[in-house]
């Protein structure tokens, strides 16, 4: 789009979307060392993570200002005004997939016994996946690309297909062994963080359809979680 | 709305506020010259009735002439010709059997710079009923008087002062005086080209919360440079640019979701 007549204008919407994309990069580091730390329960390195949660919420309240402070000096219209509301909206979200990662970590803490390989392998895989589509959600911003967040939506079900099969293997897991029933019950709430966390960048998505065509979008999304409707085989076995 | 007139720019779908309200006015293919000068070029519109309606555009983009011709204030301009047609009701307004004073009074205007007569408050608002004969006597003519004034939010203001010039108000109340004047000869439609540009923002905030009051009854057109004020104020917008109506909507979409890159680099403040 071409340039506003008032430069510090096109400043302020220009710092309010690199703060964006910094705050992006914090996020996904994030998620990438909780996963890291509660996989290889690395207590020090989920120490850290927990610790850094605080500089996200605070770009949070940065962007939220910044802002605030745009709709109060230059009253933005059309695409300028949808701009400044999904930063605070995608703001929001990258501040609760903070949060998330953040719960990973501490769960780090949480596991007494060695997880096994297999399970381990998975949850990287769901923390790759959804790191991959925060990633991918966050060039779709920078670029204003509409079908790339497209793309990034309909996605989000190979995590959702994953965390199903995840969700399984941990109820074999702790039916075969009581003693696994703490360490499967913190895992199933990380594996539950990280689908959380794709859905979160579904709603980026979501924004970033809104910023670049001006209305909602009306799609349902295809959603392949089918943990909450899964019933437990206890009765079965005994 | 003509679908033919719109060939040449934007066809949006027809707005809400234009479905749900009456027609009012109703142009098409107006083009306007002011002796070589092409000053509106194919212009079609319609006007709603109890609703207000916002034109929007940089200077000279055709906008003010437009609002000028709906009730004929052009006529003055010896240069000026127009071709198409615009109707008052279904009316032609360029009609030759219509009077361009009985036009004028049920189509009243308020000017940018607030023109009261130099009389007393209650002369400016009396003067018109009188000339049209709209009042049976005394008794009814200052019903008449005190009801406009009510209606244009000024007669808190100046009923212990009736009787002192109008020129001794404030910019604002002078400002609402004029619309207590135009209301007063029971018009159909209010013409208003930038009413608050010569205001402050208290006196221009009364002047929209006026418009808001008395949109139930009339047919109201207002030209504006400020796009926060046709976004407040308006149900409908059209904006205006080299004499070309590039884009009519509900005001509550052209603002958020323009159609055209023309508006949205206008409203979002990328060209003057």
């Amino acid at each position: 789009m071409s340039d506003h007549i008032v430069k510090a204008y096109d400043n302020d919407l220009s710092s309010l979307k690199s703060m964006l994309s910094e705050m992006g990069g914090k996020a996904e580091e994030q998620l990438a060392l909780s996963i890291d730390a509660l996989v290889r329960r690395d207590t020090k390195l989920a120490d850290s993570v927990i610790l850094a949660d605080e500089v996200l919420d605070e770009m949070e309240t940065a962007i939220e200002e910044k802002a605030v402070l745009i709709i109060a000096k230059r009253q933005p219209m059309a695409k300028d005004l949808r701009n400044v509301m999904v930063a605070v909206r995608i703001a929001a979200d990258m501040e609760r997939i903070g949060d998330l990662a953040k719960n990973i970590a501490k769960r780090a803490h949480a596991i007494d016994s060695a997880i096994p390989r297999r399970l381990a392998t998975g949850l990287e895989r769901m923390g790759q996946l959804s790191q991959n589509q925060l990633k991918l959600v966050l060039d779709a911003f920078a670029a204003d690309d509409s079908k790339r967040a497209m793309d990034v939506w309909r996605h989000d079900d190979d995590i959702d297909a994953l965390y199903n099969s995840i969700f399984r293997e941990l109820l074999t897991y702790m039916m075969e062994d009581p003693r696994m029933i703490s360490a499967c019950t913190h895992l199933l709430f990380a594996a539950k963080n990280i689908e959380r966390i794709g859905d979160h960048a579904t709603n980026i998505a979501e924004n970033i359809y809104y910023l670049v065509n001006g209305e909602m979008l009306k799609e349902q999304r295809p959603k392949k979680d089918k943990t909450s409707t899964t019933p437990f085989a206890f009765a079965d076995k005994a | 709305m003509n679908d033919m007139s719109f060939k040449t720019v934007f066809t949006p779908p027809e707005p809400l506020a234009i479905k749900s309200h009456p027609h009012k006015i109703v142009a098409k293919n107006v083009d306007v010259y002011y002796g070589e000068k092409h000053a509106i070029h194919n212009l079609s519109i319609t006007i709603p009735d109890k609703a207000v309606s916002a034109l929007i555009g940089p200077s000279g983009c055709g906008k003010s002439t437009f609002l000028r011709s709906i009730n004929r204030m052009n006529d003055t301009i010896p240069s000026c010709r127009i071709t198409g047609t615009i109707t008052f009701d279904g009316q032609s307004i360029y009609d030759k059997a219509v009077d361009v004073v009985d036009l004028r009074a049920r189509i009243g205007m308020v000017f940018q710079k607030p023109n009261p007569f130099p009389k007393s408050i209650f002369e400016n608002v009396a003067y018109g009923p009188r000339i049209h004969g709209l009042a049976k006597d005394k008794t009814d003519l200052e019903r008449i008087v005190t009801e406009s004034l009510k209606r244009a939010s000024l007669w808190e203001e100046v009923k212990d002062r009736l009787s002192h010039p109008g020129t001794g108000l404030s910019g604002g109340q002078q400002q609402r005086l004029c619309i207590a004047r135009a209301i007063a000869v029971d018009p159909e439609v209010i013409l208003m080209d930038e009413p608050c540009s010569a205001l402050d923002p208290i006196a221009t905030a009364r002047i929209e919360e006026l418009i808001h009051d008395i949109k139930e009854k009339y047919c109201i057109v207002i030209v504006t440079h400020s796009m926060q004020q046709a976004a407040r104020v308006s149900d409908l917008t059209a904006f205006f640019h080299l004499g070309i109506l590039v884009e009519v909507g509900d005001t509550d979409v052209l603002f958020t979701n323009p159609q055209d890159k023309r508006t949205q680099d206008y409203i979002t403040g990328r060209f003057g």
